[in-house]
């Protein structure tokens, strides 16, 4: 037997060959399997794309990093389903590329943050955490509220994650940069319209400035969106499409 | 074979001139078109760093065709990647220990006209410049230097190595100062935008085809151990790299993008890339150092050749199941936490048949550990791998993971593997490494070694057992009931209660730090020490020992 691993040590090629089937093994069987067996993912009403501000908001949560301090992902522990609400499904981050889930809470999750705290005390908090946490190790992120959020190439995001089967419609894409100013100006020509397109999302000036739409407007309406919209009376977890 | 060994000016500079000037041209155009002021800043440092690039080819060509250097070994860019470590090592650790000092002073280390100094921005920037920065150029030199004494053959390619080390910098310096101005791609470990990640998948397949021109060149009949770790770490990492950063850019001339997968299929994927940039690049690269250097500073042969067959194959093919358990509890199908959970445990037999395939090397060298600070620092690196892939298995239980995930102890776990095993393998390869490319007797101290071994030692033991506490505190705080069944703290309590551990932390990366310092000096005392050059004996390809 071992006369046999000779010809791995004498040619390189077969060694080569060898290490990649024998690494490709365990990735084919744990990860494709969940994207054919339709149980991965269980069917429950309220989960919506996000609204093009909405998605600005995450993009400023992936750029600024929250994701190294924050999970989204509420654990069927009877501990943490008490401290934040039912423990998460699948079906929440189906729309989420990427996928947001953490794997460090220095801070709390925040998979169901949306509508827990108001608006200013998103505000307050992020301008400065220890101003209503004393002891929080939280950054500052004040420079959010001085920053317009870029409007120009909104279409051109929802274009990409329809690509990747988000299912927005060609309205939605085509009014992609007004819908973003929309959501933050109640008083704006176009919310109604916005709301006819994203029905049962917010509409309010979420950074309490209502001159301009920033990133702190977009990064509130994300976080007050998170775990908000997902309707628990229509999950049944014994359902048999949903045991898994 | 001899005609294989290629002179200046050949096909290679043409190739690497072709790729510069291809380069710069997208460079131009994204700078030009940029549709945001951070994606403009990227294309003007990448356009900076190809005319240095185009200038350095210029300059090397200037000096016309050079003389066959077939009997010698290429040294120069193992020089180049030592003097590489050494610096993105400090910084990395530099990083590491001012974003310890924010958790533990957040009153004093944030800025709040800075936000590129928050903990979020810095903290890729710390994991990706001790992971890639110093754990990649550690890599790339000593797999150059164990390819060719193992194969006793020159490095292949040319100039190609060289492309090798100024493009694996380049992906550093583009990663670094992109998650300074806030582009990420928001997967840990895999942060980097998509044309810095395309930079590096062609960066990588040089690597990977100069080490395989190098073994088949080879004037051994057979490929040493070492060398079979350090080609798993390649294509491996190619794999992961490829797939785990299939996405969808926004625009061109814009940095952000969308991964191809969502949700629980993006998550798998990502911890499949996550758990085995820690198994190969981490890991099996690593080992590669294991199985040259231990052996050649203790003078003694491996100690089983039959060990080393299992250890590898069953190392890497568990390796990559092992992802699922970052995601107990979650949303991912129970069935495929369970399956990276049980290869989780299984991993712990290969890994501590490398760890007693490793230690028993020094059978009859023992005493050596007395005398040798450096053997002693590869040898406690070995014993500090045996340490944390033990706990790496009991915390992939799920019982354990449901008290540990999320918490300080992961932390803990992964610097007791970085700092411990990682890094001390490296600097003990790099305390080889200097003397024997600048023919030196020996170090310029061996006292000062046994400073940098004591103190990082220290600052390894204060690292790890605060972050223990830490987590495994946190851990029970968080599922803490009073005697009314309401849950006992809130979260706020238990981040109040990590202060004192975060404060213990960050004395011991400091002292971490310190011990880097110390041997940065070493090193350069010894690469520019006076001393006559001492020139080792047979250390030329087999060409040239034939010729004499």
């Amino acid at each position: 037997m071992w006369k046999f691993h000779r010809w791995f040590e004498r040619h390189s090629l077969i060694l080569v060959v060898g290490i990649l089937v024998v690494v490709s093994i365990g990735g084919l069987v744990q990860i494709t399997p969940l994207f054919f067996i339709e149980s991965t993912i269980e069917e429950v009403e309220g989960v919506r794309p996000y609204t093009p501000l909405e998605l600005a908001g995450r993009e400023v949560y992936i750029r600024e990093g929250c994701y190294v301090c924050h999970s989204q992902m509420v654990r069927p522990l009877r501990d943490e389903v008490e401290r934040y609400g039912h423990y998460s499904l699948a079906a929440e981050s189906m729309y989420d590329h990427p996928f947001q889930w953490g794997s460090k809470r220095t801070g709390p999750d925040l998979a169901r943050v949306g509508g827990r705290y108001s608006d200013e005390w998103h505000r307050a908090h992020l301008e400065n955490p220890r101003s209503v946490v004393p002891e929080s190790v939280m950054p500052p992120y004040a420079f959010l509220a001085r920053a317009d959020v870029n409007t120009a190439l909104m279409g051109n995001h929802l274009r990409a994650n329809r690509f990747l089967r988000v299912p927005y419609s060609d309205e939605q894409v085509a009014s992609a940069a007004i819908d973003a100013r929309a959501q933050a100006e109640p008083l704006n020509a176009h919310a109604y319209d916005f709301e006819q397109r994203y029905p049962g999302a917010a509409v309010r000036d979420f950074d309490g400035n209502p001159q301009r739409v920033t990133e702190m407007d977009a990064l509130i309406a994300y976080l007050q969106m998170l775990g908000a919209g997902i309707d628990f009376d229509t999950y049944q977890a014994d359902a048999p499409e949903n045991t898994r | 074979m001899a005609s294989m060994s290629r002179q200046r000016g050949g096909l290679d500079a043409w190739a690497i001139g072709a790729i510069i000037v291809a380069c710069s041209y997208f460079a131009l155009w994204g700078a030009a078109n940029a549709t945001d002021s951070a994606f403009a800043i990227q294309m003007w440092t990448a356009l900076g760093a190809f005319l240095f690039g185009g200038a350095l080819l210029t300059g090397v060509l200037g000096r016309g065709p050079a003389l066959d250097q077939s009997s010698r070994y290429e040294n120069g860019v193992i020089k180049a990647g030592v003097v590489a470590s050494m610096f993105w090592g400090i910084a990395g650790f530099l990083v590491g220990v001012i974003i310890a000092a924010q958790l533990a002073f957040p009153n004093v280390l944030y800025f709040e006209e800075w936000g590129w100094t928050n903990f979020g921005r810095l903290r890729p920037l710390h994991t990706s410049a001790v992971i890639f920065a110093f754990g990649g150029n550690v890599l790339i030199a000593t797999s150059f230097y164990v390819v060719q004494r193992t194969c006793r053959a020159r490095l292949a390619g040319g100039l190609w190595p060289w492309f090798v080390f100024w493009g694996y910098q380049l992906f550093i310096v583009m990663a670094g100062t992109g998650y300074l101005l806030g582009i990420t791609q928001g997967r840990e470990y895999a942060e980097p935008p998509w044309y810095t990640d395309l930079w590096l998948t062609l960066v990588w397949v040089a690597y990977l085809l100069v080490f395989l021109g190098t073994i088949w060149k080879r004037q051994e009949k057979h490929i040493y151990v070492a060398n079979w770790f350090y080609l798993a770490f390649i294509v491996t990492i190619a794999m992961l790299h490829i797939v785990n950063n299939l996405a969808a850019p926004v625009s061109l001339s814009g940095w952000f993008s969308y991964s191809l997968f969502s949700g629980v299929q993006d998550a798998l994927t990502q911890w499949w890339y996550g758990h085995n940039a820690v198994g190969f690049f981490l890991t099996a690269g690593f080992l590669g150092i294991m199985y040259y250097f231990i052996p050649k500073q203790a003078d003694r042969p491996v100690y089983s050749y039959r060990l080393s067959i299992i250890h590898f194959w069953a190392l890497i093919f568990l390796y990559i199941w092992a992802g699922p358990h970052h995601l107990h509890y979650t949303a991912l199908p129970q069935w495929a936490q369970t399956l990276g959970a049980t290869f989780s445990i299984m991993l712990w037999m290969p890994s501590w048949g490398g760890m007693i395939n490793g230690l028993m090397t020094l059978s009859g060298a023992w005493d050596k550990l007395r005398t040798d600070p450096v053997l002693r620092m590869l040898v406690v690196s070995v014993a500090f791998y045996g340490m944390s892939t033990f706990e790496g298995p009991v915390m992939s239980i799920r019982a354990v993971n449901s008290l540990s995930h999320y918490t300080d102890w992961t932390i803990g776990h992964v610097h007791s593997g970085a700092l411990g095993w990682v890094g001390f393998v490296s600097f003990g390869a790099l305390y080889c490494l200097t003397p024997w490319l600048w023919r030196r007797k020996g170090l310029f101290s061996n006292a000062l070694v046994e400073w940098h071994f004591w103190l990082s030692t220290i600052g390894i033991v204060l690292y790890i057992t605060s972050m223990w506490v830490a987590g495994i505190m946190q851990g029970l705080m968080w599922r803490a009931y009073n005697e009314f069944g309401f849950l006992e703290y809130s979260f706020v309590e238990t981040v109040e209660a990590m202060n004192p551990y975060y404060i213990i932390r960050a004395l011991g990366g400091t002292l971490f730090l310190l011990g880097a310092l110390i041997m940065a000096y070493n090193l350069w005392r010894t690469a520019t020490g006076k001393e006559p050059a001492h020139v080792r004996t047979a250390d030329v390809p087999a060409q040239a020992v034939a010729a004499e």
